[in-house]
């Protein structure tokens, strides 16, 4: 599905991605660990086009790098930001009408359901976005882009500062997600979600990927985790 | 008295709605770009002379019918040839950028259509009093400048808060790379916006030309109170800008028909003055005379006690 090779990108001067390379298959959910700065966020950006990236970047068998966000987002890739972005003067049927597409044919998933999957956002659904919590506001923000039928979602620390019972609602998301054919790409800090619900991992340091494997792989080595993921 | 109120609130009000059409593009494409668009009356003027040249051959309706989209087409242009290149060097040349094109719009209007005032009249199907109040006739023409505004407004309210376009314009301007990252072509979003706030100045251009004269300086005379409006409603803000267009247009018109001046207002102090004093001229000075100025007086005291405009918020 998503093929990544000497991916490298620059602020600047600042060189913050060294060559890159990974894949994730149809209905995988491949985690994308280590510690703040080394890059994770910005391999992210630099696939759905908001970070200039050099090299290559494959989706479904085609180039993809540097094409612009909205055509690389029409192509099937969702990304749901670190921040959320819900649009705070909107309300919660907006933002989530915010995510369909403009000819989008027989989506993966239509509002009633994710209003049933998530009676919260039900009983919200016409407050403003800016007014939810921030659990809420996380779910909305990935309702708002499977709305769109990606066909790989790219996620960004989605369970940072929320409450336990919040992440664990997270992660029955994102394993029915892909229970539905939809490849995730989830960038996480919080190893325990990422070991319990990912196919498999990798981790980055400085820009590059410093290991590939398996929960049950990583989880006897050690030596990497104490490397390049334990703080 | 009452009849100088009633009219004066009318003519305030044809004046308002006019300046909100301007107004109203002008704020919004503020919040897309964060620059202000210098040209933005220029095409408030385009209106005016496309609509004249196209009302000799084929009539006024027509002319309503055709500039504002000859104005807008000409916008999206501009915005996606010109500004969206310019705007990769920063806002300063942006603002320069706008003005330049502001100069060159009031050449070229002056090298095709002459230097002189055109003779753009209102229609023929509009030359008759609406309504006749205190031995005074309201023109069915003034009627149609305040409907055609009631009803962009209206349109333009519903377009932006409840279309899903409107809802995606909302999101972008706020929010433009999460837009865009959910698969909507904000540049192309961005363009059409230009091209309709370009194209409702267009709008105003048609209907205000045959009132308020169609010559090459009509831009500039129009121009300073949008801007004095759109700071004064808060940058961005579509109700602020609409209320401070009614603000203005009221405060001019009253101001205009007033009969007050310096000398009441010093006779109801109890000071009197002498016709010698060298401030002579300033004793004497009237409501009608200081009319054209109290926009930017107002201007002044919102930027001192409220910096932010009416409606605005401040940059975080």
């Amino acid at each position: 599905m998503l093929e990544v090779s000497a991916l490298n990108a620059y602020y600047g001067k600042s060189h913050i991605l060294r060559g890159v390379e990974f894949n994730v298959k149809a209905g995988e959910i491949v985690s994308l660990l280590g510690r703040n700065g080394v890059g994770r966020s910005t391999t992210v950006k630099s696939i759905i086009g908001e970070v200039s990236p050099q090299g290559s970047i494959k989706f479904k068998g085609e180039e993809i790098a540097g094409r612009p966000s909205f055509e690389i987002a029409h192509r099937g890739v969702g990304y749901v930001p670190e921040n959320r972005e819900v649009f705070p003067t909107l309300t919660v049927r907006q933002n989530l009408m915010l995510g369909i597409k403009n000819d989008q044919k027989k989506p993966r998933w239509t509002m009633s359901e994710i209003f049933e999957m998530f009676p919260n956002l039900a009983e919200r659904a016409d407050v403003s976005g800016g007014v939810l919590s921030g659990g809420e506001q996380q779910m909305l923000s990935m309702c708002r882009t499977l709305m769109g039928d990606p066909d790989m979602i790219m996620i960004d620390e989605p369970t940072e500062g929320l409450a336990p019972k919040v992440v664990e609602q997270i992660s029955r998301l994102l394993e029915e997600i892909a229970s539905r054919g939809v490849a995730i790409l989830l960038v996480e800090q919080k190893l325990n979600v990422a070991l319990r619900i990912s196919h498999r991992l990798y981790v980055m340091g400085h820009g590059q990927i410093v290991y590939e494997g398996t929960p049950a792989t990583l989880k006897l080595a050690d030596e990497i985790r104490s490397e390049w993921l334990e703080v | 008295m009452l009849e100088v109120f009633v009219f004066s609130t009318l003519n305030g009000l044809v004046t308002g709605l006019l300046l909100f059409m301007l107004a109203s593009g002008l704020t919004l494409i503020f919040s897309m770009m964060g620059v202000l668009n210098f040209a933005h009356a220029s095409f408030y003027m385009l209106g005016a002379y496309f609509a004249y040249s196209i009302s000799l051959k084929l009539g006024f309706w027509a002319g309503l019918l055709i500039a504002p989209l000859l104005v807008g087409a000409f916008g999206a242009l501009v915005e996606r040839y010109a500004l969206r290149r310019v705007h990769a060097h920063g806002h300063v040349a942006e603002l320069v950028f706008t003005f330049g094109l502001a100069f060159l719009v009031e050449e070229a209007v002056q090298f095709f259509w002459g230097a002189d005032t055109k003779n753009y009249q209102s229609p023929d199907l509009l030359n008759f009093p609406l309504f006749t109040l205190f031995g005074q006739e309201f023109s069915a023409y003034r009627g149609f400048m305040i409907t055609i505004s009631v009803g962009i407004f209206l349109a333009l309210y519903y377009m932006l808060t409840r279309s899903r376009i409107g809802i995606i314009i909302q999101a972008a301007i706020t929010h433009p790379h999460t837009v865009a990252n959910l698969g909507h072509n904000v540049p192309l979003i961005f363009m059409a916006v230009f091209g309709v706030g370009t194209a409702l100045a267009g709008v105003a251009g048609v209907i205000a030309g045959p009132v308020l004269t169609t010559f090459p300086g009509m831009a500039v005379v129009l121009g300073s109170i949008v801007f004095v409006i759109v700071v004064i409603g808060g940058l961005g803000s579509l109700g602020g800008a609409f209320v401070a267009s009614l603000m203005i247009g009221l405060l001019q018109s009253y101001a205009i028909a007033s009969n007050l001046g310096m000398p009441d207002l010093l006779n109801w102090l109890g000071l009197e003055f002498s016709r010698d004093h060298p401030l002579n001229d300033l004793w004497t000075l009237t409501l009608p005379q200081i009319a054209p100025v109290l926009p930017f007086l107002l201007l002044v005291l919102v930027l001192i006690f409220r910096p932010t405009g009416l409606a605005g918020k401040r940059e975080e």
